[in-house]
C-alpha cells in the first residue's frame, strides 16, 4: 500500500527539494528541443547536400507525406487495424487466463512454467512461419501482435491478482466473503492498475509485431510501405511512413493512459 | 457478549529448520466487554494467539471457544484492525467503512447512518467522501478502526494498531480507543510491542515470553478509569511496567 505516514507537512518539504520541473515546463522544453533538432537536421541535409535517398531533410519528408497522403493514410489504417485487433484479443484471452492460473493451482502447475518459457522465445522470429501457414493476409499480422501483447498482459494481470495485502485478505477472510466478493470488492480492483502497466508495456509492443509482421510478408501496410519505399530509393517516403508509425505508437500509448487516468484514478502516477 | 476461552492451545509452524513452535501451552479466558492487551518481544507469539481468536489459522492442538462453542470458522462477530490500515484506494473512506457491512450483506441505510456515527466518533466527520490517501496515518487508521466495528462485532482483535503511528499520534489514539470502548463496549483483545501501552489501555495486559511464545504472566490492570497520561508517573504505573519487563525478558539477560 501507499506510505501511510505521509503528512502534509512532509509532502511539502519533498516538493520543495526537488527541482523545479512541472508538466508544462517538460513539454515546452521537449518541444523546443524538438523544433531546434528538426532544423538543425534540415541544414546539416542542406549544406553537406546529402543525397535524398541517403538521408532525406525533413522539408523533403513533408513534402512526400503531402504527395502520398491518400496512400500514407491507406497504409496507416491497415497497421492501426492489426495493432488494435491483435491487441483487443490479447486483452480478452490474457486476462481470464491470468484469473484462471490464479486461481488454479493445477494450471500454476501445468500452463503457467510452460508460458514463461515460452515467453522467452522470440515472437517475431515466429512471422516467417506464421506467413507460410497463413499467408500474407491480415491475420498472420494480428497474430504476431497477440503474442507479443500475449505475455505482458498476463504477468501483469496475474502480478495484480496476487498483489493483495496479506492483512487485507485476513480481514475479507474473518468476514466469510465468497470467492465473488473477494475477487470483485478486493482482487480484480486491486490488479486493475497493475493490469495497465502491463497494456501500456503491450500497446508499445503491438505496434512493432505489425510492423515485423508486415516486414515478412504483405501487401499493405506501413511496414509494406517502408520495406517497397527504400527497395526503390524512396527514402523521403520510407521516412513519411516511419513518422506515422511513431505517431500511432505515441498515441495509442497515450490513449491507454487516458483511459487508465478515468478506469482506475487511484493508481499512481509519474 | 462473548467469553473467549482459550484451552491447552499449541501452534507450531513447519519450516527450513524442522517445526518451529510459535505457541505452547496457551490457557486464557478472556471475559465479555473486558480490555485485554498481549505483549511481548516479537516472535513471542501474540499475533498468532490474535489470528487464532479471529479463527484465521488453526491450532495445532487445543481449542479456542466462544461462550463455549469451539471456533471452527471465522465468525462475523468479530472486527479486525490491523498494524497498516489496510484501506482500499479505489473506495472512499465512507465506502471502506462500509465494506464488512457489504460483504455480510448489511441493511444498507442502517450502516450508513452507523458508519456516519462512527466516522464522527473518530473526529472523521467531514472526511467521508475523501480518498484514503488524502488521509494521513493516523486518520487512515481511525477509518480502520470504524470500519472493524461498523457491524457491530461483540469483539474487536487489534494487531498492533497503533505501531506504524508517530508517539504522539499513537497515544491520542489510544486514548480515542477507551472512549469508544467506554460507550460501545466489546470485547477487546490488543495486540502491542509497548509496555506502556499495554498497560494504559488494559484491565489486563497478557504478558508472553518468546521461544516458544508463551504466557509467562497474567496481570490485572488496577488503575482507575478514564486512564489518563498523568497516571503512567504513578508508583504503580511503574510497578507494572517493571513487572512486565522482569517476566517478558526473563532468561535473556536484558532484564534489570
Amino acid at each position: 500500500m501507499t506510505t501511510t505516514n505521509a503528512t502534509a507537512i512532509s509532502a511539502a518539504e519533498d516538493e520543495a527539494l526537488e527541482p523545479a520541473s512541472s508538466p508544462l515546463k517538460a513539454i515546452v522544453g521537449s518541444t523546443l528541443t524538438f523544433i531546434a533538432m528538426v532544423i538543425a537536421w534540415e541544414v546539416v541535409v542542406r549544406r553537406l547536400n546529402i543525397p535524398g535517398w541517403l538521408l532525406p531533410s525533413p522539408s523533403a519528408i513533408a513534402d512526400a507525406m503531402w504527395d502520398w497522403r491518400s496512400e500514407l493514410v491507406g497504409h496507416f489504417l491497415v497497421t492501426l487495424y492489426e495493432t488494435l485487433v491483435g491487441f483487443a484479443v490479447a486483452i480478452a484471452v490474457s486476462v481470464p487466463l491470468a484469473v484462471a492460473v490464479v486461481y488454479s493451482p493445477v494450471l500454476q502447475n501445468t500452463i503457467y512454467p510452460i508460458l514463461l518459457a515460452f515467453q522467452s522465445m522470440p515472437k517475431v522470429a515466429i512471422a516467417p512461419l506464421l506467413a507460410l501457414w497463413i499467408g500474407f493476409g491480415a491475420l498472420p499480422k494480428i497474430i504476431v501482435v497477440f503474442l507479443v501483447c500475449f505475455f505482458p498482459i498476463v504477468v501483469a494481470t496475474a502480478t495484480g491478482l496476487t498483489a493483495v495485502p496479506g492483512s487485507l485478505m485476513d480481514l475479507i477472510r474473518s468476514l466469510s466473503a465468497s470467492q465473488t466478493q473477494t475477487f470483485m470488492k478486493i482482487r480484480f480492483p486491486t490488479a486493475m492498475p497493475h493490469i495497465f502497466v502491463g497494456l501500456k508495456i503491450a500497446i508499445t509492443f503491438a505496434v512493432i509485431g505489425a510492423v515485423i509482421g508486415e516486414f515478412v510478408g504483405s501487401e499493405n501496410g506501413l511496414g509494406y510501405l517502408i520495406l517497397v519505399s527504400t527497395s526503390q530509393s524512396r527514402t523521403p517516403l520510407a521516412f513519411g511512413a516511419l513518422v506515422l508509425l511513431t505517431v500511432m505508437s505515441i498515441v495509442l500509448y497515450y490513449g491507454i493512459a487516458f483511459i487508465e487516468r478515468i478506469v482506475v484514478p487511484w493508481a499512481p502516477r509519474n | 457478549m462473548s467469553q473467549i476461552r482459550i484451552e491447552g492451545v499449541c501452534k507450531t509452524y513447519a519450516s527450513k529448520a524442522g517445526r518451529v513452535a510459535a505457541l505452547e501451552d496457551v490457557d486464557l479466558t478472556i471475559e465479555p466487554n473486558e480490555f485485554v492487551t498481549l505483549v511481548g518481544p516479537s516472535g513471542c507469539g501474540k499475533s498468532t494467539l490474535l489470528k487464532l481468536i479471529g479463527a484465521l489459522i488453526r491450532p495445532s492442538r487445543g481449542v479456542v471457544r466462544f461462550d463455549g462453542t469451539p471456533l471452527t470458522r471465522p465468525t462475523s462477530d468479530v472486527g479486525i484492525v490491523f498494524q497498516d490500515a489496510v484501506l482500499l484506494e479505489w473506495r472512499n473512506v465512507l465506502d471502506n467503512v462500509l465494506l464488512p457491512a457489504e460483504i455480510l450483506g448489511l441493511d444498507r441505510a442502517a450502516a450508513r447512518a452507523r458508519a456516519i456515527h462512527l466516522l464522527d466518533l473518530v473526529g472523521l466527520r467531514g472526511f467521508e467522501l475523501r480518498a484514503p490517501r488524502e488521509l494521513s496515518g493516523g486518520m487512515q487508521q481511525r477509518a480502520s478502526i470504524c470500519r472493524a466495528l461498523i457491524h457491530d462485532p461483540s469483539v474487536l482483535l487489534m494487531d498492533e494498531p497503533f505501531a506504524a503511528l508517530d508517539a504522539m499520534t499513537r497515544e491520542e489514539l489510544g486514548f480515542e480507543l477507551m472512549r469508544i470502548w467506554d460507550t460501545d463496549k466489546k470485547t477487546v483483545v490488543f495486540v502491542t510491542h509497548n509496555i506502556a501501552e499495554a498497560i494504559r489501555l488494559a484491565d489486563r495486559v497478557v504478558a508472553m515470553s518468546p521461544r516458544p511464545g508463551r504466557i509467562a504472566k497474567v496481570l490485572k490492570v488496577e488503575l482507575p478509569r478514564p486512564r489518563t497520561l498523568d497516571m503512567e508517573f504513578t508508583p504503580q504505573f511503574k510497578a507494572y511496567s517493571d513487572e512486565i519487563r522482569e517476566v517478558i525478558y526473563r532468561g535473556t539477560g536484558a532484564s534489570r
